[in-house]
């Protein structure tokens, strides 16, 4: 009879994340002294769902340890207990507590409970030190320490029938203390007479444990409380200072119950995404004029005769129109504001500035720009690191901000926003700016560069971009091991964006992130090479042009070189590439498309430029593998497949003389996750 | 209920000892894949070539919005190439990579039965000493006074997955 909550338990994950995000968000804003009840309510209202939620599912752990959460809320929400720093690092902390016991549990390993069990501690210790006399709220019962209760918890018949269980309210009651249950059968009808679908059972309940309130056990049934009659007894009187020894009993962590939770939650994260009903209204439009369209064709086709041309050409328009505009409904549908990376340097701008004893004031802007999900998911690590950066070397400390007469507290400005076809991301700092001569020196130490090279500002910057490369004399735990502006720019990258890092000294520095609005489509150039048709990402193409055999030249007989305006470019033979078959006649190839990325620039000899389209981009790697100077495939038209051009691949080919390069992967999660 | 379960269970115990195999013909020998691996058998059509890949690659096709890459089983083997016919078809199979599921097309001369193999009838493949490689044979089977030659296909195709591309 139970119903397989499973399914529901990913939605549980979810909606518990997005609560302990509001629930930081918020809690911040009451450090900031910003202390308004509505603040108050939305955290107590995350608080309290993710404790239903919790109690539900049988996480017991996260139950309970929300149960304390809720509680301590309860008292600032009514006003007996006012926000104190302490306070809230405490609740701060409980909200990385409730974190990591979630992911515990999708992860399906039982949690390590020592945080939990040091931060449940911390929380009774406060709850314990009633600050306002008289605090419980009016409409509580009283909360009484006893060393036991005896409940009679009597369902009423319909109970069942409104979807409660009473041994999911029973194991939650378990999760509080030891309990034993004793069933009442006594209004049991003969099986003759039995309803199945009614509740005849009553039980006599004993919950043994020194720390339970009697608004708890009620809590418990806060849900049932119209369809059942709940008598409670305390058991044994509240000893004096009972209360107050907090640590002992708490949070009973029951690894057993875990463990099943962990064994069934194991079937992985499949990932889900909300979806605005506004632009699910907007699709339910356009499939609806969708359909007109088809039924419209559908009757110009049914007795067809030349007469209708024009009807049909009409509808074939239509259709066309119907179709972009489905397709842009659905791909913005993939699109989430970036405030869901954005969201989490708040907290660790607070975190890692308490840790550094530095002032930082973050400034937000654009958090509704849009992107690909795809997209969000891969850039939320390159930005924490970038940020760590700026905190940990570019922006100063009070102290020095003031010697430079800057104001003291330092800004960092996180901002995104559409640009063409692009999104840009910039995280700019206001602090020291990068020490040009410790990056030279350090260059010269690891021997990037020579003692005497002269490199321009470009250059120089540019060496943070390497592997290993680190200024940073000491070690810390938030960065200094080497292992970042390199991965940075190789995520990016691997995304089909693009790093620039501008800085001045003393001043501050700059990080734009160029990235492409989307994994799933992009516009192409149709090429025929040899007998296959090619596809060319658009925003590659520089120009395309007339082959003039004269500008033609090669160095040592191999590498060939294209005089343009003055310019060599490096020319590649897309045939030989690719392992085509060379042209018949010498003077064949007719066009030489330049292509450029990441600031270099690349010839390929085309044998015909086709349309211009839209494409849909298609994993080779999800039944294939990754090939050399590939980025994907695509279906054209006519129902077969082209091969899209990885043209930064190209380009490294010209550079590194045809090694064997990975190529880029533009495509293949976004392709994966569509 | 119950009896879901039990039909499940007699299934199970069915496939224990006997599992059904998808036959097909490659220049008169007789092959044979897990026929639950096989998701479609459809006919040959033409297939976008793949630059540097090695040559028993065909290409990649169109299948319903999934690109699927195409591997001609004659050239995998080694074996004498013929032209493609009526009768020459591609069978879909899901492969078990390491990570995931991959849909690989193989191109066959034709297919032509289903038989039922109990576990307990295949033979191992003898050793060539190296001079024919027997890796991706599962086992030898009988049927009708045949043999079969069983494939183990995820042995044989995550090969094709995995090889660099040379060239």
């Amino acid at each position: 009879m139970s119903i397989d909550l499973s399914r529901f338990r990913q939605t549980f994950i979810e909606e518990s994340r997005e609560g302990l995000d509001i629930m930081e968000a918020g809690l911040l804003g009451l450090e900031a002294g910003t202390c308004d009840a509505d603040t108050i309510n939305a955290i107590f209202r995350a608080a309290h769902s993710i404790k239903g939620g919790a109690g539900t599912f049988g996480f017991s752990t996260i139950a309970t340890f929300t149960h304390l959460l809720e509680t301590l809320l309860d008292q600032v929400r009514s006003g007996d207990r006012t926000v104190t720093r302490p306070t809230v690092a405490l609740l701060l902390s409980s909200v990385d507590v409730v974190r990591l016991l979630i992911d515990a549990a999708l992860a399906g390993q039982p949690e390590d409970d020592a945080p939990t069990r040091e931060t449940a501690a911390g929380l009774r210790a406060l709850l314990a030190d009633t600050p306002v006399a008289g605090a419980a709220a009016a409409d509580r019962l009283v909360p009484a320490a006893a060393t036991g209760w005896q409940i009679r918890f009597r369902p009423h018949a319909e109970m069942l029938e409104r979807g409660n269980d009473p041994t999911r309210l029973l194991r939650e009651l378990g999760t509080l203390g030891t309990l034993r249950v004793t069933p009442d059968l006594s209004t049991l009808p003969t099986l003759d007479a039995l309803d199945p679908e009614a509740c005849h059972l009553a039980w006599d309940l004993e919950l043994d444990g020194s720390d339970i309130t009697a608004a708890a056990i009620a809590s418990v049934f806060e849900w049932v409380e119209d369809e059942c009659t709940l008598t409670m007894t305390a058991l044994g009187l509240p000893e004096p200072g009972a209360t107050a020894s907090a640590g002992d009993a708490a949070a009973p962590s029951r690894p057993a119950a875990t463990a099943a939770v962990a064994a069934s939650s194991a079937g992985g994260e499949g990932s889900s995404l909300r979806v605005n009903t506004e632009k699910l209204d907007d699709l339910v439009n356009l499939v609806g004029e969708l359909v007109i369209t088809q039924s419209m064709l559908g009757q110009v086709g049914r007795d067809f005769d030349a007469s209708k041309l024009e009807h049909l050409q009409a509808g074939l328009a239509q259709l066309e129109r119907n179709t972009r505009e489905l397709q842009e409904s659905v791909m913005r549908m993939r699109m989430v504001p970036i405030s869901y990376a954005f969201n989490r340097f708040p907290r660790m701008v607070h975190d890692i500035c308490e840790r550094l004893g530095k002032r930082v004031e973050l400034r937000m802007s654009g958090e509704g720009t849009e992107l690909d999900k795809t997209v969000i998911e891969k850039i939320g690590d390159p930005l924490v690191h970038v940020v760590r950066n700026a905190l940990d070397h570019g922006l100063e400390t009070p102290a020095d901000r003031l010697a430079a007469g800057k104001p003291e507290i330092g800004v960092l400005r996180l901002s995104a926003c559409h640009r063409g076809g692009e999104i840009v991301i910039e995280i700019a700092d206001d602090g020291r700016g990068l020490p040009r001569e410790r990056v030279r020196a350090k260059a010269v130490e690891r021997g990037l560069i020579g003692a005497t090279d002269v490199l321009t500002d470009e250059q120089v910057v540019d060496l943070v971009f390497h592997p290993g490369f680190s200024t940073a004399d000491t070690v810390s735990d938030l960065s200094g091991r080497g292992v970042g502006m390199d991965v940075v720019r190789r995520n990016i990258k691997a995304l089909g964006g693009s790093v620039e890092l501008r800085s001045r000294d003393g001043q501050g520095t700059t990080l734009s992130i160029r990235l492409p609005l989307t994994l799933a489509i992009l516009d192409g150039q149709l090429a025929r090479i040899g007998p296959q048709t090619f596809v060319v990402p658009l925003v590659s193409i520089v120009e395309s042009l007339k082959v003039d055999p004269q500008q033609m030249s090669s160095i040592t007989g191999r590498a060939e070189l294209y005089r343009l305006r003055d310019e060599y470019i490096p020319v590649l033979r897309a045939r030989e590439l690719f392992g085509l078959p060379p042209e018949a006649a010498s003077d064949a190839p007719a066009l030489l498309m330049v292509l450029e990325a990441e600031g270099r620039q690349a010839g390929v000899m085309v044998d015909e430029l086709l349309a211009q389209q839209q494409v849909v981009i298609k994993s080779l790697e999800a039944n294939f593998r990754a090939v050399r100077g590939l980025s994907g495939a695509t279906i054209l038209g006519d129902g077969t497949v082209a091969l899209i051009l990885d043209v930064p691949g190209l380009i490294g080919l010209t550079q590194r003389g045809g090694d064997q390069g990975r190529p880029t992967r533009t495509s293949r999660d976004a392709v994966a996750a569509a | 209920m119950t009896a879901v379960q039990l039909d499940t269970d007699t299934a199970a115990a069915v496939a224990g000892t006997q599992a059904q195999y998808l036959t097909f013909v490659l220049a008169g020998e007789e092959y044979g894949v897990d026929i639950l691996r096989v998701q479609e058998i459809k006919g040959w059509d033409s297939a976008t070539p793949i630059p540097n890949t090695p040559d028993y690659i065909r290409g990649v096709i169109n299948l319903r919005g999934t690109i699927v890459p195409i591997v001609d089983l004659r050239r995998r083997f080694e074996m004498a190439m013929a032209d493609y016919g009526p009768t020459t078809v591609v069978i879909v199979l899901k492969v078990q990579g390491a990570d995931r599921m991959r849909i690989i097309g193989i191109v066959v001369d034709a297919v032509s039965d289903v038989c039922s193999v109990a576990e307990g009838e295949l033979r191992p493949p003898p050793d060539f000493g190296g001079s024919v490689s027997v890796d991706f044979i599962r086992g030898l089977a009988t049927s009708d006074g045949k043999m079969i030659i069983l494939l183990d296909i995820d042995h044989l195709l995550n090969a094709v997955t995995t090889t660099p591309a040379t060239g």
